[in-house]
């Protein structure tokens, strides 16, 4: 059994659900920035209080999962993204307990204190998790087996970019999830917003994409795309990927135009599309990277721990992951269903 | 002493892991402290129980949050400032680690679900189930840890990869039950109770002194006494236990607490010593030849810091100040465990006078001699991170000092911040009383089981009896 790939796997499988859990939330908490009333807002909010702290849990596992299955990867990663690693931890601290404090506070300045800290928490985390995706995605510098490069190698055009587009990729998740979970006139700003965000992600991604074929010639190889020539052998059966994003990103926008229309689409639709358009982007990514853990140094085996500790971890997680999906399924189904006004347990 | 990246580094594991340890602590013993009150008052049907549990897992509910909070960043420390030690102990410690998380999210995600937002929607022996499977759970939990900080003390069923230098398990159970484990764990796992117990009983005392007695506060104060007299002499105990494997494993540690300079075969009690210009470093007032009695199982010589090279010593001070800390906040807590006992003998524990002024400030007693025992443990097996194999110095993050003074300052003002506010909660409800909870909140719809914060004000947890009476 190849433990490191079955390892490699898990985790890629929970980096996947926070990105599409938690990023609806972090995405809905920047929205909140735009309520127009603290009704408004508290709406909001109520519709991601019952699973937001059940999604960040796939933080810890797919962070602790790397530290235990890849401990080399996570040696050389975490050091390389030390600042932008600190300010995605204080920024979902402080928006975790601004979750409870905001309803809490009794005079009106802590109360926008909390509020700030709200959505300007959701807002520093959202950026500093894509900057440090396209930290990961351009490699890091090693000597040994340690990180060799600077405090801030992390800081480049390509992570700025990657960090705008995960923002605005999780603002558009988001709004879709409001459009499931909302009616009325919050629906509609959250259809107007998410149109907006599906053309930001839209020019994002695109520029990413075609960023990422510069970033290292391997990945140029992989997908048999370079700026001067075209490989069809290569592309061909690669194509399915973005073709698939391009569609539903179009599909998408075809229900967003409909603003308030009679003929809109069931509102469980954006959000489905949305994750669509997530994931094909994800597998895009896995596609350009595969097998790197560490770009462009080390791969899944290299970085892998010893198979007796990968076996004896994989025996718990056996038990446990499936628990812990099944519990993630029954809280979503259990609050299934449109918010309400006062629907908030803070009333 | 320079204040550069290993410095800042070690100063900063120590600020966040010495914040993170106050809430487990309390949460082990607390949750123990409900499944025991849940537990009588479905046994004797007595109403003073019940109204123990629904006053004290409201204060559980914000101190399990704030553990898993300070818990995250945790585990990022490793990768961020240890990433060395991450690299080279990963195939050991990424099992105890992983176990670790593994139970912490399964509880979180189930049985706590049940035990904070289930009160009138499960059954009472499901309850008290999902009640005592949170406080194994979290006993569990500690297992793992214990075992990962006792294996890096006293390392055994190991190997080293000549090529790379990582660690490798030859033998699990050697790996886990460690020699240094199971006194440790004893160790701390009375501490955790005797932490909660002394909280307990201070916000007992404060209620009478405040006027605000009422039958539960009479019981929590007798259980909180009873606790402390019962467990104090046993915690005493594993610490003994404690030391002596630390004697066999860890002589540079041992000669630090106790401040013995010389090697010989019989050594003294140190009891107080200050910084002296001799070879040692220390002069003090000692009881001569105790190390008979108090290291009977020791054989042959006894070593003092001058067998020890200058660069294998644990820094002497922290160790042995911190160390006499740890046994004094014991000894207090000693007395006033029995002191209350005797007062509940007597049948004036309800009367407020002295022993409840004194209650006060023991309360935080217990966690002064978490946090002085756990420097004394951490500090004492300098300089190594793995003892005798890995340095700390070695195990260091290549990061520079202006990001880990930056990283200790945010942690800083974001804990003093958040934690700050969380525990000034705490303590409004602790010292709330049960004669004058405030009516009960609105009702307020649907809310997902297991979130910790949000279970405090939760209607579900006040039990529809006391609603419709209030």
């Amino acid at each position: 059994m190849d433990l490191p790939l079955i390892w490699a796997f898990l985790i890629a499988i929970a980096v996947m659900l926070y990105v599409l859990l938690d990023g609806m939330d972090l995405g809905v908490g920047m929205l909140s920035a735009f309520a127009s009333s603290d009704e408004e807002r508290n709406m909001m909010t109520a519709t991601i209080e019952p699973v937001w702290d059940g999604n960040e849990t796939w933080l810890v596992l797919g962070g602790g999962g790397l530290f235990a299955a890849f401990p080399l990867a996570y040696a050389v990663i975490m050091p390389a993204v030390y600042l932008p690693v600190l300010i995605m931890l204080a920024a979902l601290i402080f928006r975790g307990v601004a979750f409870e404090f905001r309803h809490k506070a009794v005079r009106e300045p802590t109360r926008l204190f909390w509020n700030g800290a709200f959505y300007g928490g959701s807002l520093a985390a959202s950026l500093s998790q894509g900057v440090i995706l396209g930290a990961f995605i351009t490699g890091f510098e090693t000597s040994g087996r340690e990180y060799a490069g600077g405090a801030f190698d992390w800081l480049s055009p390509f992570s700025l970019l990657t960090g705008v587009s995960v923002m605005f990729g999780y603002v558009l998740l988001g709004a879709c999830w409001l459009i499931l979970k909302t009616e009325g006139e919050l629906q509609l700003k959250a259809r107007r917003f998410g149109l907006w965000a599906l053309v930001a992600v839209a020019i994002c991604f695109a520029l990413v994409s075609v960023a990422t074929l510069a970033v290292d010639p391997r990945v140029t190889e992989r997908w048999g795309v370079s700026m001067t020539s075209i490989e069809i052998a290569k592309i061909l059966p690669l194509s399915p990927v973005p073709i698939t994003g391009l569609a539903l990103s179009a599909w998408l926008a075809r229900d967003m135009l409909r603003i308030g229309g009679d003929s809109a689409g069931p509102d469980w639709r954006p959000y489905l599309l949305a994750i669509g358009i997530f994931l094909s982007g994800y597998v895009g990514l896995a596609i350009s990277l595969f097998p790197w853990l560490v770009p462009f140094s080390f791969d899944i085996w290299d970085t892998a721990a010893r198979d007796n500790a990968l076996g004896l971890m994989l025996v718990g997680a056996g038990v446990m992951l499936p628990i812990i999906l099944a519990y993630t399924i029954y809280v979503y189904s259990l609050f299934w269903g449109k918010v309400k006004p006062g629907d908030g347990y803070h009333a | 002493m320079e204040f550069d990246a290993l410095l800042l580094s070690r100063l900063q594991f120590a600020f966040v892991i010495a914040f993170h340890i106050l809430f487990p602590a309390f949460t082990i013993g607390l949750a123990a402290f409900l499944a025991v009150c849940e537990g009588l008052w479905l046994r004797t049907g007595k109403e003073v129980f019940k109204r123990l549990y629904l006053h004290w897992v409201k204060i559980f509910a914000l101190a399990f949050a704030m553990g898993v909070v300070s818990g995250v960043v945790m585990s990022y420390q490793f990768g961020t400032n240890w990433s060395v030690f991450a690299d080279r102990t990963g195939s050991v410690m990424g099992p105890l680690l992983g176990y670790e998380v593994l139970t912490a999210f399964f509880l979180e995600a189930t049985f706590l679900g049940v035990m904070l937002f289930g009160w009138n929607r499960v059954g009472r022996t499901l309850h008290f189930i999902a009640t005592c499977a949170v406080a194994i759970g979290t006993s569990i939990s500690a297992f793992w840890i214990l075992s990962a900080n006792s294996w890096m003390q006293t390392p055994t069923g190991f190997a080293i990869d000549p090529e790379t230098g990582n660690f490798y398990a030859t033998d699990w159970l050697a790996v886990i039950f460690n020699p240094s484990f199971p006194s440790r764990y004893v160790h701390m796992m009375l501490a955790a109770f005797i932490t909660t117990a002394a909280v307990v009983l201070a916000a007992g005392a404060w209620q009478m002194i405040c006027g605000r007695s009422s039958e539960p506060t009479r019981w929590q104060t007798r259980m909180a006494a009873g606790t402390l007299a019962l467990l104090m002499p046993l915690q005493i105990w594993a610490g003994h236990w404690s030391g002596e494997v630390a004697h066999e494993y860890q002589p540079a540690k041992v000669a630090a607490i106790e401040g013995w300079c010389e090697t010989g075969p019989v050594q003294g009690t140190v009891l107080f010593a200050w910084p002296a210009d001799n070879a040692c470093g220390l002069d003090g007032v000692t009881l001569p030849n105790t190390s008979p009695i108090l290291f009977a199982s020791a054989h042959g010589d006894l070593q003092g810091l001058d067998a020890f090279a200058e660069d294998e010593r644990p820094p002497l001070w922290l160790v042995f100040w911190s160390f006499r800390i740890m046994v004094g906040a014991g000894m207090a807590l000693l007395v006033m465990g029995l002191w209350g006992v005797f007062k509940w003998w007597r049948g004036t524990i309800a009367e407020p006078g002295l022993y409840h002024w004194l209650a006060v400030p023991t309360g935080a007693l217990g966690f002064v001699a978490v946090i002085s025992g756990w420097v004394t443990a951490e500090v004492g097996r300098q300089p190594w991170t793995v003892y005798g194999h890995l340095s700390t110095a070695d195990s260091l993050a290549p990061v520079s000092a202006g990001q880990v003074a930056t990283s200790l300052l945010v942690f800083m003002i974001v804990y003093a911040i958040i934690f700050t506010a969380g525990v000034v909660y705490m303590a409004r409800i602790a010292t709330r009383g049960f004669g004058d909870d405030p009516a009960p909140p609105p009702e307020k719809g649907r809310r997902a089981p297991g979130t910790p914060l949000g279970s405090v004000d939760d209607p579900a947890n006040v039990p529809e009896d006391i609603v419709a009476a209030e």
